[in-house]
């Protein structure tokens, strides 16, 4: 058993106050979503698009300026996504600070390399062929 | 991390049985037992109650327990009409009020009675609210003005009154906070489903004149935005009341002072 809490429960229940945030997240979260939604319906028509198609054509499709712009935006808007959605997971279950803090930094340091990673895979296609 | 398993010390018992004499319909209660003073783990009491001598409602179960089988069976309630909501506990799996429910609407078999969920236990059925209460005084649960007061009542359009009906009805009995998971990993911060229809209950009153600074008190990724819209809070109120619909709303507005 842990020390009676001596303080006021108003005191506790008021803790630190309101940070002033949060609304971005959650506004951003759903922007992205919606905007997950038209992409990946056009993702998953160009592959279909691509069944059959051999090596050289799947990267000529890549190539095309559109199709390399729609894949970029694609990529950045997943990436986004994913890593607003695991921050909420950790924040709701890890609840040692430390390990929160560290595993919130990295989400997002994986994130954005994942995403740099992806749109230059896609700009080396686009650009040399 | 979020503890999935219970401590060691609030590992649940087998605990007595107390059988019914020449009971002609006799039901099992099985009822969840612990005192702050034994030293013991909590356990499970089971009790015959013989219903052809006991009132409809759990309430009146529990209660002819306590006068004619076990008078050390500790538990909250007051009104036994819904008003109060001294008697929320965990009945056949769900939250509610103990003075409401009718012992014949529990699936068959032995009615399970808990304390409300994920709350310090203080003895039996009596959970400690102390921390859902001082949360609820946090929001300043009380109209608040700027302009001075005038020589009468300040007014309100019916239109303006219709807004808070769905919400003015919350008795705080707490079952809808204690059924959000949300609400037992992180209550600490998370206000939960009841203090946030409440926070609601002002924010959308026409005579309330601080309806920013509320909304600047909520917003918060805890506070506010640990609500993932689960919905255990309206399948469980017994009010009828929809916590989740007041907290989206919440969220509206929260979207509503700011760009896009």
């Amino acid at each position: 058993m842990t020390a009676k809490d001596l303080r006021n429960p108003l005191k506790v229940a008021r803790g630190l106050g309101s940070s002033q945030s949060g609304v971005g997240h959650w506004w951003t979260q759903r922007v992205t979503a919606a905007a997950l939604v038209v992409l990946l319906i056009w993702f998953v028509i160009t592959v279909l698009g691509l069944l059959h198609a051999d090596y050289a054509t799947a990267l000529a499709t890549v190539a095309k300026p559109w199709n390399a712009l729609l894949l970029i935006v694609l990529l950045v808007t997943m990436f986004w996504h994913a890593v607003l959605g695991l921050q909420v997971v950790i924040e709701d279950y890890v609840h040692t600070r430390w390990k929160e803090v560290l595993s919130l930094v990295l989400i997002k340091f994986l994130a954005v390399l994942g995403a740099l990673a992806s749109v230059l895979a896609v700009l080396r296609i686009a650009l040399t062929h | 991390m979020a503890e999935f398993t219970l401590p060691k010390n609030s590992k649940i018992k087998p605990g007595k049985h107390f059988p019914a004499k020449n009971a002609k319909k006799p039901r099992t209660f099985r009822v969840y037992r612990w005192s702050p003073d034994d030293g013991e783990n909590p356990r499970i009491d089971s009790y015959e109650v013989d219903m052809e001598s006991c009132g409809p409602m759990v309430l009146d179960a529990l209660l002819k327990i306590k006068n004619e089988i076990d008078p050390t069976l500790t538990l909250r309630r007051s009104c036994r009409e819904g008003i109060c909501g001294s008697c929320a506990m965990n009945i056949d799996g769900t939250n509610t009020l103990a003075c409401t429910m009718a012992s014949a609407d529990c699936a068959a078999g032995d009615v399970k009675i808990y304390p409300l969920p994920h709350m310090p236990v203080v003895k039996d059925l009596v959970p400690d609210l102390s921390h859902f209460y001082a949360q609820f005084a946090s929001i300043k649960p009380w109209l608040r003005t700027q302009s001075p007061a005038p020589d009468r009542e300040r007014l309100q359009s019916p239109e303006e009154r219709k807004k808070i009906d769905g919400l003015y009805e919350c008795i705080l009995c707490a079952c809808c906070s204690t059924s959000c998971p949300s609400y037992w990993w992180n209550g600490d911060k998370y206000l939960g489903p009841a203090i946030l229809l409440q926070a609601y209950r002002w924010i959308v009153d026409s005579r309330d004149e601080v309806t920013g600074e509320r909304l600047d008190d909520l917003e918060d990724p805890f506070k506010l935005y640990r609500c993932h819209t689960i919905m255990n809070c309206t399948r469980t109120c017994p009010k009828g009341l929809n916590p989740a619909k007041a907290i989206a709303e919440i969220k509206k507005l929260m979207v509503e002072r700011r760009s896009a």
